[in-house]
């Protein structure tokens, strides 16, 4: 067993040299194994039992009124982009408000492109009204 | 529990040795980890937090987090006067918890109804579903609460395999 780990260590060693990576490599088996273990032991000694009262979502002791698989407007998934893209502006700006100084006239003109750019998009959407909720 | 309930695991070992060891292991296993489904309907609550608080820090006894799920959940805690209005909500909820599942009842109102020995009081949560351990008390000391969860504990460790699984409640509707 070690001579083999001891080949394989060196093999790795002469070409990548990834040796100091086998610990992580015995903590990830260890820690499949143990998830793995934990799933297989719980099978076998887990008492289980299936009514339909068991069965039903909870929903804090309550029958289920409606089921959760509604349909909603496509709408919210515009939002939701449209969110995420200026968040991620913002985002953006942030560094640059600290390293500002350090950025000088450079670091504001590429700034202000950046801005300008999704400020473009902005109004494009703006236009195409994909900003009306109607 | 009598022969011929044997289900799973017990059916192929039976009372062997090895059986009755790993039932000791599973149910220590247990008795130190329970995971509190908190029904509190009342002013035991009160006393419920300031058990679960570091004063009397239920964490100690391996119950410390109170999961508000009852898939997670396998010691559903009643907490307070149960009505006949929030009995199938009760019984639910016991339904829903995953096996194994025992059942503590919090002060004089989940065990026997208390002073409201009205039309619109259970009259004692053991009319809905088993209970393991009763601690009456108006509200009870955190100290015999904990002493119930002690006796809780021993019940547990003892527990054979043809006890579980235990099923829904018999008031259950169809």
């Amino acid at each position: 067993m070690s001579v083999l780990v001891k080949k394989l260590i060196t093999d790795t060693n002469t070409v990548f040299n990834m040796s100091e990576y086998i610990p992580v490599l015995i903590m990830l088996l260890l820690g499949a194994g143990t998830a793995a273990g934990i799933l297989v032991a719980t099978t076998f000694i887990g008492p289980k039992k299936e009514f339909a009262d068991k069965m039903e979502p909870f929903e804090c002791g309550e029958h289920p009124i409606v089921s959760p698989k509604l349909r909603f407007s496509v709408k919210f998934y515009l939002v939701a982009i449209f969110f995420v893209i200026f968040d991620i502006e913002v985002v953006f700006l942030y560094p640059w408000a600290v390293l500002f100084k350090r950025l000088g006239i450079f670091g504001f003109i590429e700034m202000m492109l950046f801005i300008v750019i999704l400020a473009i998009g902005l109004i494009y959407v703006w236009k195409r009204g994909a900003l009306e909720w109607e | 529990m009598s022969a011929g309930h044997e289900e799973g695991i017990e059916k192929v070992l039976g009372n062997s040795v090895l059986l009755t060891k790993l039932d000791e292991i599973i149910g220590w296993g247990r008795k130190y980890s329970f995971f509190l489904y908190p029904f509190v309907t009342a002013c035991c609550g009160m006393e419920f937090m300031s058990l679960a608080g570091p004063r009397y820090d239920l964490d100690r006894f391996g119950s410390a987090l109170p999961r508000f799920s009852p898939r997670q959940a396998d010691l559903l805690m009643v907490v307070g006067t149960i009505s006949h209005k929030q009995a199938p909500i009760l019984v639910k909820v016991y339904n829903q918890m995953t096996e194994p599942k025992w059942v503590f009842s919090f002060g004089v109102c989940a065990t026997s109804g208390g002073f409201y020995d009205n039309y619109a009081t259970v009259q004692g949560i053991d009319t809905l579903i088993p209970v393991d351990v009763y601690v009456p008390g108006c509200p009870p000391r955190p100290e015999m609460v904990i002493d119930g969860l002690l006796r809780l504990q021993q019940k547990v460790a003892k527990e054979r395999w043809s006890d579980w699984p235990r099923g829904e409640a018999p008031v259950t509707k169809k």
